[in-house]
């Protein structure tokens, strides 16, 4: 693993620091599984990476078709779905008017009907589908193709054969930051307490406030404040997340 | 007499694997799936790589039958084929395969109809030969299962 994940890990446990000064943190964890939702039209790809989330503690829903995510997650009119070639091999439950809730969609880009590119796409059109983070999974690493889908708003560009690794990656930077969304918002509210809780007081901690907040970090308002670099891709420079095949 | 066996098999399989390592039959990918087999699926190896034979074999009598047609010119349907095969031995570890897929697909996207018959040739080969291979692995593993389940009073000792 590159300098550069170390980096963000620092980075992302200073965050989650700052969990235990808000009061609304999900503290109780009751949705720690990650749901993913896994899109490939080769039966092997999928079995491979249903087991590589399940072995990481994810919950798994597996689809071999662009248009059969659609379907599951409620984005598909019924004159649409006449459209689609494949069969869906997934038995979803009535999903009905709802769809499917999922935290991560990862897919492969090579479909036959939808392409992994146009499925992101059409998630990221979506309003309400758009925030859900979309991984694509290739096993040609073409440039033009990695950016197109970084630019189309792609979480990551993951080279097949996908690793346990990988996964373990993904589940533990999608939880960092599913945390960090989740604190955003309660921060915002907490933000202007402590402001005014420390113009009042240097010293003492306020009641409200437990002392836990990372002594090397500056005042409170960097920790609120840097809200930018949640997005990933400021992150680290998701190309060097691609990794060689037979690199070792 | 099966109770000492157990070692043996276990030695015989890694030595096997690490035949097929060296000749570079498998790769790394092979490993991660093994690593993927736990109590919770203890087939898990033998479930995917047999999905692989099926569709191997599907996609080899494919490639054949398009090739063998005297007016065969879908280059690009065999392309697709290529790309699957190429895909999925590349998921399971299967790099001979995979590099012979590289290569025919290549003679493909040059029209070279000769030199795909040839890459077809070498693919069925290929494919045989870590299908025999992996069986024999699989036989060894179902052995060892067995083996191991038997109890011999003296077993430990031997």
């Amino acid at each position: 693993m590159g300098s550069n994940s170390i980096v963000s890990n620092r980075w992302m446990s200073e965050k989650m620091n700052c969990l235990d000064l808000s009061p609304n943190s999900n503290s109780d964890n009751e949705e720690e599984e990650v749901h993913v939702l896994a899109v490939d039209d080769s039966l092997i790809d999928r079995k491979v990476i249903e087991r590589l989330l399940k072995i990481s503690s994810c919950k798994v829903t597996a689809v071999d078709s662009g248009w059969g995510a659609l379907k599951l997650l409620g984005l598909l009119d019924d004159d649409e779905e006449d459209k689609s070639s494949s069969s869906s091999s997934s038995s979803s439950s009535s999903a009905g008017f709802e769809g499917l809730k999922v935290d991560l969609i990862i897919t492969d880009y090579c479909m036959p009907g939808m392409t992994g590119y146009e499925l992101l796409k059409k998630i990221k059109e979506s309003s309400s589908f758009r925030e859900i983070p979309v991984v694509i999974m290739s096993s040609e690493n073409v440039m033009a193709r990695i950016d197109r889908c970084l630019e189309e708003g792609a979480e990551e560009f993951i080279a097949k054969p996908v690793k346990l690794s990988d996964v373990k990656r993904l589940r533990d930077y999608y939880m960092a930051t599913r945390e960090i969304r989740s604190v955003q918002s309660s921060v915002n509210v907490n933000k202007r307490k402590l402001q005014e809780s420390f113009d009042v007081s240097t010293s003492s901690s306020p009641s409200s406030i437990s002392p836990s907040p990372s002594p090397s970090s500056a005042s409170p308002p960097s920790l609120f404040s840097s809200s930018a670099p949640c997005s990933p891709s400021s992150l680290d420079s998701p190309t060097r997340r691609i990794k060689m095949t037979s690199f070792d | 007499m099966l109770g000492w066996g157990v070692d043996r098999l276990r030695a015989d399989m890694s030595r096997l694997l690490a035949i097929l390592f060296h000749q570079g039959v498998l790769d790394e990918q092979f490993l991660q799936l093994q690593q993927l087999q736990d109590e919770s699926s203890p087939n898990f190896v033998s479930e995917v790589v047999n999905i692989y034979f099926h569709e191997s074999e599907k996609l080899l009598r494919n490639l054949r039958g398009l090739l063998l047609d005297r007016e065969f010119s879908d280059y690009k349907k065999m392309g697709i084929h290529l790309n699957q095969f190429m895909g999925s031995s590349s998921s399971i570890g299967a790099k001979r395969i995979r590099n012979v897929c590289v290569a025919f697909r290549a003679a493909s996207e040059q029209n070279n109809r000769a030199g795909c018959l040839r890459a077809l040739e070498l693919l069925e080969h290929e494919y045989c030969y870590l299908k025999n291979k992996l069986h024999e692995l699989f036989q060894m593993e179902q052995q060892r299962v067995l083996a191991a389940g038997v109890r011999y009073p003296l077993h430990q000792q031997l």
